[in-house]
């Protein structure tokens, strides 16, 4: 018997990931240097593992509340307030969850009725546009160009918006391109959501990675609040990938409904996590920082390296990843991704898993220590240089 | 003296790491060669950066097992020049990697380096006991080292994660 004709329509027309397909190839090969790994090098710091330590010591292994620990809940609203400027109420507009991931599923979960339009810059996270899919509505998507350092145009998204919108889903800085918007430019990205009654989810995961000018928080802008879901997590910024700890903060109205889902499906985020976060948050500002500052250098050092070597590149004003152009290597982004990995060793993701503006392009996270980078740039170079000169063969050949 | 944000910026980068190139140095700090170039030079001139050494586990190369002493050396300031005098004499000795003045149960902290535990027996009886205003000298052995200027020994810090994630 076929058992897979139990499956759901939504989960059988899901494709698996790009990176998925990826990953398997470069799992399977040894002494790979990899770039394409999307999460800090940093173990999380070490009061943070003591703390949790302490916890299970302590015996919390108990559920907590399903919103979160009510500290918890209390310093994820000071921790807002006091870095991005935005304040919600600990006690009901606050949801901790399993990971960024969870909070974005869980908001998508709650606000889309069949059918829904959700509009998406990309090129963007993989797990947007199936999270949308799974959730029943459309991902509408909008893409943006190196022009403009992969920033998405608010005219564009006026664009996209029909009577079936219902969100616009955006993401700085941003994972795969590292671009940062600006606050001007969420200005006016917030003004034309306002206009047009929608509602906005901003994934700040990335918030705390901003390395030439001041984050900002979208729900800060006026008349935002009301109709922003902000998620975030402690991943990226905390170097605690492992963890599973995220969390979502909306009006009531909106949060509660997300609630009532998350009680349902997952009760509540594993208590040692909480116990290990809000440890992070009241401790672990000088941590955050250095880690930081050693992300700027190393993205510093890899953008430069990067143009010198034959892949233009945009300096990325956030996150860890640099998004090259490959364009000169007359290889699709999936071709190159598989041939550089094939022949030099070093994985980095093709650009379209991102979405079709990410072609000829590919995303290499630079989270790396210095002299694998260094040696990663080395084995680029020659693969670059490779190439250039079999296409320079295959034109005289041409000419012919 | 007073640094600016980019002499900082290459210092910190030299302390993590001073083997690093001129060119790789320029590049972490965004700045050109030759103004990274010109700070390390004026940074060394100004003795800001005193010397570029490296941290070595000598436990692991064969014939080089050192030994490492930390002593407490009460001594009697002299007048006028306090505990400066004495710190320079004991400091003048190649055996000596460092002095301290410490606040608490004793004067100064040295810690000696030498081939052999007798070795640095014989440095503490014959040369540091027998100075003028040396009172008294307490001699640890260091048996292991963990961690050293901010370095940890045994790092087991290999790459756990996966090659390719989301």
């Amino acid at each position: 018997m076929d058992s897979s004709r139990f499956l759901s329509a939504s989960v059988t027309e899901l494709k698996p990931s790009g990176i998925r397909k990826f990953f398997d190839l470069a799992a399977s090969m040894e002494g790979v240097i990899s770039l394409g790994v999307g999460e800090p090098d940093f173990v999380t710091s070490w009061s943070v593992r003591e703390a949790c330590i302490l916890s299970l010591e302590k015996g919390h292994t108990a559920y907590s509340a399903n919103a979160g620990l009510m500290e918890l809940r209390e310093e994820i609203s000071f921790y807002l307030d006091r870095k991005f400027h935005v304040n919600y109420e600990a006690e009901r507009e606050i949801l901790v969850t399993v990971g960024a991931s969870q909070a974005l599923d869980l908001a998508l979960r709650t606000i889309i009725n069949p059918g829904d339009e959700v509009i998406i810059p990309e090129p963007c996270f993989v797990a947007y546009g199936p999270l949308v899919k799974l959730a029943g509505g459309i991902p509408v998507y909008v893409s943006s160009n190196s022009n403009n350092g992969f920033k998405t145009l608010p005219g564009q998204i006026e664009k996209a918006i029909t009577q079936n919108t219902k969100a616009v889903l955006i993401c700085s800085p941003s994972n795969p391109t590292g671009s940062m918007l600006s606050r001007k430019d969420f200005e006016k990205i917030s003004n034309i959501i306002k206009q047009h009654d929608l509602l906005a989810i901003s994934d700040e995961i990335y918030a705390e990675l901003s390395y030439d000018e001041e984050f900002t928080s979208l729900a800060s802008l006026e008349g935002m609040r009301e109709r922003t879901i902000t998620i975030s997590g402690f991943s990226k910024g905390f170097a605690m990938t492992g963890w599973r700890l995220g969390f979502a903060a909306a009006p009531a109205p909106l949060l509660q409904a997300m609630l009532k889902i998350h009680q349902y499906s997952m009760m509540c985020a594993p208590t040692m996590s909480q116990h290990a976060a809000l440890e992070a948050l009241r401790n672990g500002e000088e941590d955050v920082q250095r880690m930081k500052t050693d992300y700027r250098r190393r993205r510093n050092y890899f953008v430069r390296s990067l143009n010198e070597a034959g892949f233009p590149c945009q300096t990325p004003g956030g996150a860890f990843y640099a998004f090259p152009s490959i364009e000169y290597s007359g290889l699709s982004s999936e071709e190159f991704a598989e041939q550089l990995l094939l022949e030099e060793k070093v994985a980095v993701v093709p650009g379209i898993v991102f979405g079709s503006s990410g072609e000829g392009f590919v995303r290499c996270s630079y989270a790396s220590s210095l002299s694998q980078l260094e040696e990663a740039l080395k084995r680029m170079a020659s693969f670059m240089k490779r190439r250039q000169h079999a296409g320079a063969q295959w034109k005289t050949l041409q000419d012919f | 003296m007073k640094l600016n944000e980019k002499e900082t910026e290459v210092l910190e980068i030299l302390e993590e790491n001073s083997r690093l190139s001129i060119d790789s140095i320029a590049k972490m700090a965004g700045i050109s060669f030759e103004e990274t170039e010109q700070i390390i030079h004026k940074l060394e001139r100004e003795k800001v950066i005193i010397d570029y050494a490296a941290t070595i586990d000598w436990r692991k190369v064969e014939g080089h097992e050192g030994v490492t002493a930390m002593i407490d050396v009460k001594v009697a300031p002299k007048r006028g020049v306090g505990f400066d005098e004495i710190a320079e004499r004991v400091y003048r000795f190649k055996e000596v990697q460092s002095v301290y003045l410490m606040s608490g149960a004793y004067d100064l902290s040295v810690v000696i380096e030498g081939r052999s535990m007798s070795e640095v027996a014989r440095f503490v009886s014959e040369k540091l006991s027998t100075l003028d205003s040396v009172l008294s000298t307490t001699t640890h052995f260091i048996l292991k080292k963990y961690k050293h200027d901010g370095r940890i020994f045994e790092t087991g810090e290999e790459d756990k994660r996966m090659v390719v994630t989301p």
